[in-house]
């Protein structure tokens, strides 16, 4: 165990670089206490996983470090040797994927006895182990195989490992990300006493601020490779100074403020591709003549703060609109026609023995121009209903009714005009387009083959579908390996679009993209909604996408609808227990920020950090 | 319909400066163009004994004489037409079922994929050899028959190449999204699904088209394909055994020629695999 004052880590102008010299990671400094946790953020691509890599001196493959030093637990780490050595010891990794971290032909308890390495199966300090996660320590759980646990379980095994050997940092790389909300919450909460209790320290990767916020202790934030703002979160995060720091806050979604979400100019520059002035200045709202030519070094201006920007007085305030719920005020007093109806829906899977139901007893109606969204954790059935509206499954009883009238099981069965009306979005955007064609023949192939438009007629209609979705012309000679996730996206709504649809089915259509990205897809749904009068069905796991762009709510647990409401009750006045606990545990930067300003933060270290080194 | 523009070219270009799809085509058309225009340069019959049987190399015949007393050249530069055509007859036969029955069976995911599946893996629990000599017994040995049993006995592997291929990407959003705008199932197959799964094909071919020259040559070299005296790469490696001794070349010569061809089919096979396989899917 490290004493209180001194240093789990340190890292000292860390440099990583392809092996054609261009830079991945560049200069990174920072260094994390003992019994604290650094909130390492930034989107994919800023470099923030490399960095955290470089801790246990590991680069991935054509990457090598060039300079820097890391320092852990006052140990300098400078040799292979002196890495292999720390590993574990001093410091310990939790991978994103639990389900590929853990070695599936390993019981639980044997892979436990392996970290701890402990060959005489000492089941006393195994089991106190499992317990300090909130695990059963009991023999049988032991004996259980990683495909047997849940996935939350799973990643409490991963931290259990993580931690045996007491080391003085823990590195926990998007843990969070693939598991639902409830559980999410459930080992944040875990960590968070784990800090308190154990005094670990933690370097916390995430791309999404609302968790760093619940969690975090210090920001840093990444970008292009660099640290652009680090400082403490209540201070960051109250009062962001790098305008890329603030294009993040405003491009978050949340559901305890829902908002029309800012959107950041341009794209994250890739490696390799980095300006000569500051990295962000292409995006930049406040950007000078100088911020194009001058790199800007970090400054400490702030007391306790350190910021990458030299105009960052003039990042304007964080705002957070006092009326919520966008989307409500955009309701007419006169109700809209209905356009999908769908009516006591029940769908199954076919199993061995017995079919399993998926969906039981749904009903919900969607007006032209409305969006009605289906939140639920995975496995409630949501994609499932997706499905059967776009006719790609079966539908064991009820109605899918379009304008009137109702629309047979699968596709090939219904007319071509209920085919060309209802159009779905996938939620993978780089498995959705065919890599084999052009943009320009994916979008082309539904106009011609449900509206019936010549060549010449398809190709005005892709120059016009792609400046609907915000992209350049000159996009279309483009294959889908030559573009960003968040084109794909967009490349894939232009493609449903030009079927000329009426309802739109978005299958989690933001979740795979980043926050930033994530905010021109909302946004874009929105316009299309007002300008095409298009009905979109959105479903989502996160309630801060709903507050975002929902007129309606169903709340879907295991296949049946717990609550239905308002976006608006749903997110101010949940009625179900299930609604308020998932309510509960979604994580809400707004929320946080508003616990520190009536200061009834539960992070009372926070404090102590926030009054500097007392 | 809208055509293919820029990338598809720099693929073309990408694969035609691959190392081993240029060595490969090279020693392809050597070998090629030795078993169809080789017979034009030869001055000597293959059938007239040229003199005492088993001499070596010397004396107007660069590769001696065989266990007939035949030149060893003037049959090598005829007898490789007849190995090629039948293995390149019997690959494209063999795919052009593989691909259609693996289609349907890894799209369908109906009744039809475990019955095709299950006929498949009886094909292949019995020796590949054994099937073809049955066949060929049964059927006799003509060149159709050849080409029939080389195709029967490769055809499950490759079938289940292909379906595989198609059950993997067949889960895929654009599969999805061609269903949901009710595309009829030859078009997925043949827009979506086909173009996808090339690589694995491609990988695929250079070896059953390697498999169906051994199977070819194998059944010439047991005397139950082509018959002598006609010249024949695989009669020829059989037939000279009695006289290795006195000149192996009557043996290794049209050893070497099968042995270049198949390097160079696989070389340029996997050529395009590596050019294709990164852009593609299926991997």
């Amino acid at each position: 165990m490290t004493s209180h004052d001194q240093l789990a880590l340190e890292l000292h102008e860390i440099r990583i670089e392809l092996s054609n010299g261009a830079c991945v990671v560049d200069g990174v400094t920072f260094s994390v206490r003992a019994g604290e946790i650094v909130g390492l953020v930034g989107e994919s691509g800023s470099g923030k996983t490399t960095t955290a890599l470089s801790i246990f001196g590991y680069t991935g493959s054509g990457l090598r470090c060039v300079g820097g030093e890391v320092v852990l637990a006052g140990e300098t780490l400078d040799t292979p040797a002196s890495f292999r050595r720390a590993r574990g010891r001093l410091a310990s990794y939790v991978p994103q994927n639990p389900g590929t971290a853990l070695n599936p032909s390993l019981r639980i308890g044997a892979a436990i006895d392996d970290i701890i390495n402990d060959h005489r199966h000492d089941q006393e300090r195994r089991t106190r182990l499992l317990q300090s996660v909130e695990l059963p320590g009991d023999r049988q759980f032991a004996l259980r195989f990683p495909h047997q646990l849940s996935g939350g379980q799973q990643q409490r095994v991963c931290i259990a490992g993580a931690i045996a050997k007491k080391p003085s940092l823990v590195v926990l790389d998007e843990p969070t990300t693939g598991l639902d909300v409830i559980t999410q919450d459930r080992i944040l909460k875990e960590l968070l006493r784990l800090r308190d209790e154990e005094h670990v320290a933690m370097l916390y990767i995430t791309h999404d601020l609302a968790v760093a916020a619940q969690i975090a202790d210090t920001i840093a934030v990444m970008y292009a490779g660099e640290l652009v703002e680090f400082g403490p979160a209540a201070q960051v995060l109250r009062d962001p100074r790098h305008p890329y720091t603030r294009g993040l806050m405003a491009s978050t979604p949340d559901h305890a403020r829902g908002r029309k979400l800012e959107v950041m100019k341009g794209a994250a520059v890739g490696v390799g591709e980095r300006p000569a002035g500051c990295s962000f200045a292409p995006r930049c709202q406040q950007a000078t003549v100088l911020c194009a030519s001058e790199h800007p070094s970090l400054n400490a201006e702030i007391p306790g703060r350190l910021v990458r920007c030299p105009e960052w007085r003039h990042t304007p305030p964080m705002k957070w609109s006092q009326e919520s719920y966008v989307t409500d005020e955009q309701r007419r007093s006169d109700p809209l026609p209905t356009v999908l109806d769908v009516e006591h829906l029940r769908v199954e899977y076919p199993g061995r023995r017995s079919a399993s139901v998926a969906v039981e007893n749904v009903s919900f109606q969607l007006e032209r121009s409305g969006c009605v969204a289906l939140v639920g954790e995975s496995g409630s059935g949501k994609t499932t209903i997706a499905r059967v509206v776009a006719g790609l499954h079966p539908i064991a009883s009820g109605r899918v009714i379009l304008d009137g009238a109702p629309m047979a099981d699968y596709a090939r069965k219904r007319t071509i005009e209920q085919r060309r009306r209802v159009q779905i979005v996938f939620q993978n955007p780089v498995e959705a387009l065919n890599p084999r064609y052009s943009v320009e023949a994916a979008i082309a192939r539904p106009a011609h083959l449900l509206r019936g438009l010549n060549a010449k007629e398809a190709n005005a209609e892709v120059a016009r579908l792609l400046e609907a979705v915000r992209l350049p012309a000159s996009l279309a000679k483009r294959y889908p390996r030559e573009l960003s996730g968040g084109e794909c996206q967009r490349v894939a709504i232009a493609r449903a679009l030009a079927a000329s649809p009426d309802v739109l089915v978005c299958d989690e259509v933001t979740s795979a993209l980043d926050v930033s990205v994530q905010a021109v897809v909302l946004d874009l749904l929105r316009e299309l909604r007002t300008e095409l009068g298009l009905a979109i069905l959105f479903i989502t796991h996160d309630l801060g996408v709903v507050a975002t762009v929902a007129d309606r709510v169903l709340v879907l647990q295991h296949g049946i609808i717990c609550e239905e409401n308002t976006t608006h009750s749903i997110l101010s006045d949940p009625q179900h227990d299930y609604t308020k606990a998932l309510l509960a545990a979604a994580p809400s930067l707004s929320a946080s920020i508003e616990a520190w300003e009536s200061g009834t933060g539960l992070r009372s270290l926070d404090e102590a950090l926030l009054g500097g080194e007392s | 319909m809208i055509t293919l523009g820029g990338p598809t070219k720099r693929v073309r270009w990408r694969v035609l400066n691959d190392w081993g799809v240029r060595v490969g085509a090279i020693m392809l058309l050597i070998v090629v163009g030795i078993a169809f225009f080789g017979s034009l340069l030869s001055s000597q019959s293959p059938y007239e004994t040229a003199g005492i049987p088993g001499a070596s190399p010397g004396g107007g015949h660069l590769l001696g004489l065989d266990f007939e007393g035949r030149d060893v050249l003037a049959r090598l530069l005829h007898g490789g037409s007849s190995t090629i055509i039948l293995a390149t007859t019997a690959t494209i036969v063999l795919y052009v079922v593989a691909i259609s029955v693996g289609l349907l069976a890894g799209y369908s995911k109906s009744v039809i994929d475990p019955l095709l599946m299950r006929g498949v893996d009886v094909l292949l629990s019995v020796p590949s050899l054994l099937v073809m000599l049955l066949f060929i017994t049964g059927l006799g040995s003509s060149k159709p028959v050849l080409v029939l049993a080389a195709v029967i006995v490769l055809f499950p592997g490759a079938a289940r190449i292909v379906r595989s291929a198609t059950l993997e990407v067949s889960t895929r959003g654009f599969v999805e999204a061609a269903v949901a705008r009710g595309e009829n199932t030859v078009a997925i197959l043949r827009r979506e699904v086909l173009p996808n799964i090339i690589p694995p094909i491609v990988a695929d071919l250079g070896l059953r088209f390697s498999w169906s020259i051994i199977l070819i040559a194998s059944v010439n070299f047991l005397g139950l394909g082509i018959k002598p005296p006609s010249p024949d790469w695989g009669v020829m490696i059989s037939e000279n055994l009695v006289t290795l001794s006195s000149n192996p070349w009557a043996v290794i010569a049209p050893a070497l020629m099968i042995g270049l061809l198949i390097i160079a089919v696989n070389l340029m096979g996997d050529g395009v695999v590596r050019q294709l396989g990164t852009s593609g899917a299926g991997r």
